[in-house]
């Protein structure tokens, strides 16, 4: 148990009948629902490390939940340091959480 | 005709758009995201439609007229997915911003030079460091928020909700709509502060009464859920493998410093976490903006800053809640846009809800002694993994009493996160170290000259600068 979506049939807002959306994530298919960020996607099946960290290798996952932490960053279609908070899913997206995307950064800052 | 440009579209900036238009000037107004409503109003996309969306909101009538009136309005620019990277004050203000998905490699440039910029950039969680909490299933109370309302994702199914301010109280609210069950509502602040700072001259708080009933109503939320609120209490460390399994909860004296042997251990497959706000301040600095003591924006009776042309409102200038950051964007948006003096209801209702922002902070502001609950290899900076031993041993080794140079030695505050989650903690701990217990600043936390990250790429790449019209009196 933790982490997980709440199933329409007992959500008090009654949402209508949502599309689905399916990404392949370091090699596995996970599906979520349409809309869903790439990190709503895999708390859905209560996964919460997104990634570990360069130097102490620790699991990290979702922290502020809104762009500011920059600690549920992952790789998407080949492109570095994607905040899985920030992100929506698309379908086909290729999601990769091995490793730490801050160090192999392109960032500047 | 005059353009307004306003960085985002939280309650204070749909407000500052609206009184914008309403004083007559043309309007963009820019998020980072790709829904309007900012941290209050955050919601679900468009692809997941429901019946009672509603029920996850306060003002929701409110957000949406404000919302469809601006989408329906020809002289409204709405641009979703802007994200300001940064501001020039030259010669009149630049505005730079690469739109797109977030964190694409793909996003267009743009630069918008207006008559007047409104910046509306609000506030993120501020969550003090503790044994354990970089362990995924440890979350800011705001995240647990997020997640609820715009994804309807549940943190976790046995969650504790812990820190300081009213906050929490919407926060267990939330969870508890998503079928968590909330273990405890922990408010570190004892019971005689809070009642001491909320009920002071109690008849202030009458025509603040909305924002009491509100409060009133989520007491009663948790009432109905059976969420005990105890007061006095902090989770001072969190214990776990890979993810959360366990939390360390202790009771603190008034200072915050935990009460030895009191404390309990509590099975949760999640805490949230959150000690009040800190303002995004990263556009305001770069735009010059003067800076109070507290860290906030300085503006005057019009939310003008120090900056000419630049006008700030909402939890930047202030932490005060969704009431406060409307009014301050009414007035904002209004001078902005032109318009002279006026604007006397959201004046009013700017002073009244000024005053219901300094009894927040007088019953739940952070007290010193939480750097009690801190051992030496708690992480404090959590992009460079730096500890607390290495930046109190730094301290002490290198006499260092600036920021700039104790960022150096140990790299706190450098990663890519920018210092915006640990900046001011660093702060505190340094101060502590210090001898005169104040911090000698050559340089401010939150100067980024890049106030976010970027791909080289985007900079770089010629055919991605928009051209278009958008410099002074052309539009
Ligand atoms: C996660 C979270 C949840 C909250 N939930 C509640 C709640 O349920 N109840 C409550 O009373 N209070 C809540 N608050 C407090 C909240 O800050 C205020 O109530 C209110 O939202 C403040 O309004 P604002 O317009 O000042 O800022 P915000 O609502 O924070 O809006 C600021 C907007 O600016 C945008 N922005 C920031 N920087 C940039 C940039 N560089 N470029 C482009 N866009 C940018 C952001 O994307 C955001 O949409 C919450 C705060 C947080 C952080
Ligand atoms: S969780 Fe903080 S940036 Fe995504």
């Amino acid at each position: 148990m933790g982490a997980r979506a709440v199933p329409a049939g007992e959500d008090p807002i009654r949402p209508d009948a949502a599309g689905t959306v399916t990404i392949r994530v370091d090699g596995l298919e996970v599906s979520g629902i349409d809309g869903q960020s790439i990190a709503g996607v895999l708390m859905a099946s209560d996964r919460l490390e997104l990634r570990r960290t360069a130097r102490g290798d620790r699991p990290r996952g979702v922290f502020c939940g809104i762009g500011v932490c920059f600690d549920c960053i992952v790789e998407v279609n080949g492109v570095h340091d994607v905040r899985a908070c920030q992100r929506r899913a698309h379908d086909g997206d290729t999601v990769i959480t091995t490793g730490d995307g801050a160090r192999r950064s392109g960032a500047v800052s | 005709m005059r353009q307004v440009v306003i960085v985002g579209a939280g309650p204070a900036g749909l407000a500052a758009a609206r009184a914008a238009r309403g004083a007559g000037a043309d309007v963009v107004l820019l998020d980072s995201s790709d829904a309007l409503g900012g941290q209050f109003w955050r919601h679900l996309p468009e692809s997941r439609p429901s019946q009672h969306e509603k029920r996850l909101h306060h003002g929701w009538d409110r957000f949406r007229e404000l919302r469809d009136s601006l989408e329906a309005d020809p002289r409204v620019r709405i641009v979703r997915g802007g994200q300001v990277w940064a501001i020039e004050t030259f010669a009149g203000v630049a505005v730079h911003v690469v739109v797109g998905e977030s964190d694409g490699a793909l996003r267009d440039r743009e630069v918008f030079a207006p008559d007047a910029l409104v910046l509306a950039t609000g506030a993120h969680d501020r969550t003090l460091p503790f044994p354990g909490w970089d362990l995924p299933g440890v979350f800011t109370g705001g995240a647990a928020q997020a997640l609820a309302k715009g994804e309807r994702i549940a943190v976790g199914q046995r969650v504790i909700v812990a820190g300081a301010g009213p906050f929490l109280l919407p926060v267990a609210q939330s969870l508890a709509s998503t079928g968590s069950t909330v273990l405890a509502v922990l408010e570190a602040n004892s019971a005689g502060s809070i009642i001491r700072g909320w009920s002071r001259r109690p008849w202030e708080l009458i025509p603040a009464s909305g924002k009491g009933m509100e409060l009133v109503g989520y007491a009663a939320g948790q009432l109905r859920h059976r969420i005990p609120y105890r007061t006095g209490r902090a989770v001072v460390a969190a214990h776990g493998t890979d993810r959360v399994e366990s939390v360390t909860v202790a009771a603190l004296n008034a200072d915050w410093s935990p009460i030895p042997g009191s404390e309990q251990r509590v099975e949760v497959d999640a805490v949230c976490v959150s000690h009040g706000f800190t303002p995004r301040l990263e556009l305001a600095v770069a735009a010059g903006c003067d800076l109070s003591g507290e860290g906030f924006v300085v503006v005057d009776d019009d939310q003008l800053t120090s900056t000419p042309g630049v006008y700030a409102a909402g939890e930047i200038t202030g932490i005060g809640g969704v009431d406060l950051a409307i009014a301050e964007g009414e007035i904002a948006g209004r001078h902005a846009g032109g318009a002279l003096g006026g604007a006397a209801s959201a004046r009013r209702r700017r002073r009244v809800f000024t005053g219901f922002a300094k009894r927040i902070e007088a019953a739940h502001g952070i007290k010193p002694g939480w750097t009690g609950w801190l051992t030496e290899p708690t992480i404090v900076c959590r992009c460079e993994e730096v500890t607390c031993g290495a930046i109190r041993q730094a301290a002490r080794t290198t006499r260092s009493e600036s920021l700039r140079s104790l960022k150096l030695t140990t790299r706190a505050g450098l990663g890519i996160c920018q210092g915006r989650m640990c900046g001011r903690t660093v702060e505190d701990l340094l101060g502590a170290a210090s001898t005169e217990g104040s911090l000698q600043d050559d340089a401010s936390p939150h100067r980024r000259p890049i106030a976010f990250p970027l791909r080289l790429g985007e900079l770089a790449d010629p055919t991605r600068q928009l051209e278009h019209e958008t410099s002074k009196g052309t539009q």
